[in-house]
Parts: structure tokens; C-alpha cells; sequence
């Protein structure tokens, strides 16, 4: 995947509430299907559809025991759409920034051009 | 007077939303997002990086064109697209295009300006094309319309988390 397709997955992993919270639960230790359905009002299919969709965003995988296949949090992948995040944020506070001089600029000289 | 906040926000699955407030009336805030002249006093990016095109044809159907260069190393990076609407002072929609593409496709970029005595909030919105994405929300029968609203991810992780979540 190339790295915007892939925070678009990250992203669309993370918009929805349940699966915040599984990997809220996650960030706390590795955890079975079974455990982590527990604390949702929900059937184990519908909790296996989010796992579905935080691996395929490559946000958690799955451990080797057997029977148990514990899902752990793939913290690097966290931290990368973290760090994207941070560095748009960045670009745009400083572009917003000099918008705000500008702007003052501009209201200056508008009452400069039209005196009250 | 202190600056406001800049809030990003994921909408649905494909769509990032900013949202920012300025001191001024909208009139002028479309301006520096529509004349070629202003945009490229503010419109730069990480430090060091100076815009040298700023082409702007802004109605619709007309393209526009951007470069900037980074002043240490002089590399270029560039982007263009169309606009789609044109309403001024209150709205604008174009398509957006970077010549590196860092994510595939186009983006439509949309920006909404609504001023309240004097001042003026900001809404930019940009729809990325992503199968993908969109793929895993219909396979996910994902609802519609969830918001997520966070400074960092972390921020998100800990208030999304129910009680007996957060606990363990």
C-alpha cells in the first residue's frame, strides 16, 4: 500500500467508535475475540467484522497460541498516522499564521481606503 | 488577542476536515484563498519553502497551478487542479492534484466561510478518492456520518474509551 492509501485505511479504521475503543483495550495488552466482545453489547461475529478491519489498517495483529489467536495493537502503525497527523497540523498552524497577518494587514488597509 | 484553535477532524472515511477562526470579515479571508497576489504570502508550508507559480483562474472550469521551492536544497513540489464552484465570498470547490503523487487520485477540496460579527470561521474539506477505504466501510456496514474530533490520536484513544475499557 502506498503510505496516503495507507493512512486512509488508518483512518477509516479509526473513525468509528467500537473500534477506538478495541484498540483503547489493546493499547492495555494483547486480547482473545471472546475478551474483547465482553465489554460491547455484541455479538462475537459483529466484534470479529471491526478486527477485520483494524488488520486490514495493519493497527493490530494476530499472536500464534492455537486456539486463542490474541489480537495485539501494532503500535508502530499508530504512531505513524500519529506522527502524519501531527506534521499536517504543523503545516497548517503555520500557514494559518501568516493567513492571520495578512488578514490584519488587509483590515488595515480597507479602513485606511474607506475613512468612517 | 489570542489565535484560534485549528481543529481536524476525520468525517466518515474519506473525507479530513479543518476548522479554524479568523478576525476578520469573510470578504477578506475568500481573498487570501482566491487571489493569486495574497495566497502566496501565507500559503507555504513548512519553513524555508517560498511559492514561485501561484496561477489562478478562479471560476468555474478554471485551473489553478501551484509550485513551491525549498530554499536550502531547491527542490520543487507541485500541484494543480479545477474549480468545481465558485460562490464567492462563501464557498469554493476545487479538485486538487499533487504532480508526486503521495496519495492516489484526486482530492476535492472544499471550503466553507461563515462570518459572525466581524469574524469569520473556516471549514476545509478534503474528500480523498480511496477504494479502499471505501471497500472496508461498505464491508464493515460501517454507519454514516461518525465524527471523530482530536488534536493527536492519543486524545481520541483515551475519550473513545467506555468505562470498563478503560480500566483493564
Amino acid at each position: 500500500m502506498q503510505p496516503r492509501h495507507r493512512l486512509d485505511a488508518i483512518f477509516a479504521a479509526l473513525a468509528d467508535p467500537t473500534r477506538r475503543a478495541i484498540i483503547a483495550r489493546l493499547a492495555a495488552g494483547q486480547a482473545s475475540v471472546n475478551e474483547l466482545a465482553q465489554p460491547f453489547d455484541m455479538s462475537q461475529p459483529a466484534i470479529s467484522k471491526h478486527l477485520k478491519v483494524l488488520e486490514r489498517a495493519g493497527l493490530i495483529s494476530r499472536g500464534r497460541e492455537a486456539q486463542r489467536r490474541p489480537r495485539r495493537l501494532e503500535a508502530k502503525r499508530l504512531a505513524e498516522a500519529d506522527k502524519w497527523l501531527e506534521r499536517y497540523r504543523r503545516l497548517w498552524e503555520g500557514n494559518y499564521r501568516r493567513l492571520d497577518a495578512l488578514l490584519d494587514e488587509l483590515k488595515t488597509q480597507e479602513k485606511e481606503r474607506k475613512p468612517q | 488577542m489570542k489565535r484560534a484553535a485549528l481543529k481536524i477532524t476525520t468525517q466518515g472515511d474519506r473525507e479530513l476536515v479543518m476548522t479554524r477562526e479568523f478576525d476578520a470579515p469573510r470578504k477578506l479571508v475568500y481573498d487570501a484563498h482566491t487571489k493569486p497576489e495574497l495566497v502566496k504570502r501565507w500559503l507555504l508550508g513548512p519553513e524555508g519553502w517560498s511559492m514561485p507559480v501561484c496561477e489562478m483562474d478562479v471560476r468555474v472550469g478554471g485551473k489553478y497551478r501551484w509550485v513551491w521551492r525549498n530554499s536550502t536544497d531547491g527542490s520543487e513540489m507541485g500541484m494543480g487542479g479545477t474549480y468545481r464552484e465558485v460562490q464567492a465570498p462563501e464557498r469554493l470547490v476545487a479538485t486538487e492534484r499533487f504532480d508526486q503523487a503521495w496519495y492516489p487520485g484526486e482530492a476535492l477540496n472544499t471550503l466553507v466561510l461563515v462570518e459572525k460579527t466581524g469574524r469569520t470561521t473556516l471549514t476545509q474539506t478534503m474528500r480523498y478518492e480511496s477504494k479502499e477505504a471505501r471497500d472496508a466501510v461498505i464491508k464493515s456496514g460501517m454507519e454514516k456520518g461518525v465524527t471523530a474530533s482530536y488534536d493527536r490520536l492519543e486524545d481520541l484513544l483515551a475519550s473513545s474509551a467506555p468505562s470498563s475499557v478503560a480500566r483493564s
